[in-house]
């Protein structure tokens, strides 16, 4: 067995020029430059992709699911922040 | 055949490509790594890409009926014309990223040369393979860089792959007749202008990849007049054997 | 954490996944949930991988340069299913190598289909045809499974796979349209694997051991007698148009049920083959310990490199 394996590594890839990049999954690299051939031979083998970015998955800090009631809960009844929370005539069409 | 010397001039390009995809093929599902046997799988897929549409053109060419598979398939050993580089085998993963590389560069400044070609048809072709190439340029490159300046051991069997394809190379720059008639026509390239570059771009990545320039004077020929190393026939072999074992059907 | 916690734990997780909740990587999970999948996917992750070697076979022999580029991408493409799903299965604590390892030793399984030989061109159309037939009916469902990585990899897995079988049903359906010799060698693969391609889909109901507990995870949507019914049924109709006759002469349309009955499967030869003991078990598992030992040193070269690249740079910014 080898003693150091190939990090993981997430892909993010821009399907088009306009679109956001959307992470599309993962692969292993010994590193930057590898990663990123890889993610282009694994990731955009049926023309998926206009950009790519890789990303160590280790530099990625994710925000616990404990804590989802404090950090997402709060924002669920700001219903002011919505179009909808406000009462207007019909008159006025566009707004 | 009106234009034997154009016809003859495609299958020297196409021959290339086509053994050496065979060759990158071989090694499908047995790659150092998940990653690497897709990327290997990848360059492959583009080589027999370029075989199909050479042969495509060959075959309308030759206009006696025969098709792109009958040209990839039955000729007989002496008949293919690729270089004795891309018929060798790949005795371990140096071996096959050093040949693709060694024929990487040669191929990149090949087809660029080949884009300017009069003929429109292959310059359509070496329009498209050039970027496919310059993927596979940068590919080979990275590797020798990796294995060249990785470990002891991975340097050790980079160089010695690098020692032994290095008498394959000076071949890549001999005119046949048909080049030099196609050169004339300003349809063909002039691969003996090719060749101080390509000395000079692949010693500088394998000193960026710290091995040594081989020194050695001595080099193999024939390829290109249909004599090649023992390799070969046993890649024809399978190459051909459906067509050879059940002659004139369609799959 | 006290028992009474993990069973209320336990509830609420079982209800999120039937609400059709999503459950990711850093969600608390039940212990034999990670568990199952874990061992679930990583043995359809090497599935793909051990099924590249029965195909792999046949490229350097392929009989036209357009199989050829068909048969490279397919094989290319089960290399990346096994990477997705390898990929989603360390989403749950657990590395490829680790994987490999358990492949390696004979610990982790894979589908038995790929311990058959290919011995002559017509077996990719018939593994295209049949086996690639089955798993798009066991995987079809699993775009839907309740773990999230697991659901997308298979989405992705599921769309690209949808030009496999037709690849394969194409090469048949030239065989067996084409010359009488041709046609014997369509028959032939379609004799041979017919019968490991309905054991594909698993042991019957009443000896299957995990099924009540992966259907409430949605593992399994479908008991296997039900998806091998699944099969039999589309296949029949598939096999009479291009000419050619399913192995089976217990074979035959039952108007009431609306479906086909069918013999009886040997699965005495189902379980020599799980248990090891197939006609390829053993070269399967030495071409990929071979890959992977022969890559060693490659692997160990990158990171090498990848070690020197950083330091140099670490020492320029300094």
């Amino acid at each position: 067995m080898s003693t150091k394996n190939w990090p993981l590594w997430e892909i993010f890839v821009r399907s088009k020029n306009g679109l956001e990049h959307r992470h599309c999954g993962s692969l292993h690299a010994a590193d930057s430059d590898m990663a990123l051939e890889n993610a282009r031979d694994v990731y955009t083998r049926r023309n998926e992709g206009v950009s790519i970015w890789v990303v160590e998955s280790k530099h990625i800090t994710a925000s616990n699911p404990e804590n989802n009631g404090e950090l997402f809960e709060p924002a669920q009844d700001k219903v002011y922040r919505h179009p909808t929370f406000y009462d207007l005539p019909d008159e006025v069409k566009h707004m | 055949m009106k234009k034997e010397n154009l016809y003859n001039y495609i299958l020297g390009i196409a021959d290339n490509s086509l053994i050496l995809g065979q060759r990158m093929g071989e090694l499908c599902g047995h790659g150092p790594s998940l990653e690497t046997d897709i990327a290997c799988t990848n360059i492959s897929l583009d080589l027999f890409g370029q075989v199909r549409s050479y042969f495509q053109y060959a075959s309308k060419i030759a206009g006696d009926g025969r098709t792109e598979d009958d040209i990839a398939m039955l000729r007989k050993e002496r008949e293919y014309k690729n270089v004795l580089l891309v018929e060798q085998p790949n005795t371990d993963f140096a071996y096959t990223l050093g040949r693709q590389f060694l024929f990487d560069v040669y191929h990149l400044a090949f087809l660029k040369e080949l884009q300017k070609s009069t003929d429109l048809t292959l310059s359509a072709i070496a329009n498209k393979c050039v970027k496919e190439v310059s993927y596979h340029e940068r590919f080979s490159s990275d590797w020798i860089k990796r294995l060249g300046d990785g470990t002891e051991e991975s340097k050790q069997k980079m160089q010695e792959a690098i020692n032994d394809l290095w008498t394959y190379t000076d071949e890549l720059f001999h005119q046949t007749d048909a080049d030099k008639a196609m050169v004339a026509e300003g349809i063909g390239v002039d691969v003996t202008k090719l060749k101080e570059n390509y000395y000079s771009d692949v010693s500088q990545v394998l000193e960026k990849a710290t091995l040594q320039v081989p020194v050695s004077k001595y080099f193999q020929k024939g390829g290109k007049q249909g004599i090649h190393t023992e390799h070969l026939g046993y890649l024809l072999s399978d190459l051909q054997y459906m067509q050879r074992t059940y002659p004139n059907m369609e799959w | 954490m006290s028992e009474e916690q993990i069973r209320s734990l336990e509830r609420q997780f079982d209800e999120r996944i039937s609400r059709d909740e999503k459950i990711e990587p850093k969600d608390w999970m039940p212990e034999k949930y990670r568990k199952t999948h874990i061992r679930q996917m990583s043995q359809h992750a090497h599935s793909e991988i051990v099924g590249m070697l029965p195909e792999g076979n046949w490229i350097t022999r392929a009989p036209s340069l357009r199989r050829k580029v068909a048969l490279l991408a397919k094989v290319q493409d089960e290399a990346g299913h096994g990477l997705y799903l390898y990929s989603a299965t360390e989403t749950l604590g657990i590395s490829r190598d680790e994987m490999y390892e358990q492949l390696h030793t004979g610990k982790a399984k894979y589908s038995s289909i790929f311990n058959y030989p290919t011995i002559t061109w017509a077996d990719m159309g018939a593994i295209g045809w049949l086996v690639d037939g089955a798993a798009i009916i066991n995987q079809v469902p699993l775009c839907n499974t309740s773990y999230g990585p697991y659901a997308r990899a298979m989405i992705r897995v599921c769309k690209e796979e949808s030009f496999h079988q037709r690849q394969g049903f194409e090469i048949m359906m030239k065989l067996a349209n084409g010359t009488p010799e041709q046609k014997d060698m369509a028959q032939d693969a379609l004799n041979r694997w017919w019968w490991p391609s309905l054991m594909m889909l698993g042991p019957t109901d009443d000896v299957s051991v995990h099924t009540e507990q992966s259907m409430k995870w949605k593992l399994k949507r479908k008991s296997n007698d039900d998806l091998r019914q699944q099969f039999i049924d589309q296949t029949v109709p598939q096999a009479e148009l291009i000419g050619l006759t399913i192995p089976d002469p217990d074979l035959k349309w039952n108007e009431e049920r609306g479906s086909y009955d069918f013999g009886e499967i040997d699965w005495d030869e189902f379980w020599q083959v799980v248990k090891g003991h197939g006609p390829m078990n053993k070269e399967r598992m030495k071409a990929r310990v071979g890959a992977w030992e022969r890559g060693e040193w490659v692997r160990d070269a990158a990171m090498a490199h990848a070690e020197k690249k950083r330091y140099r740079s670490e020492k320029k910014a300094v």
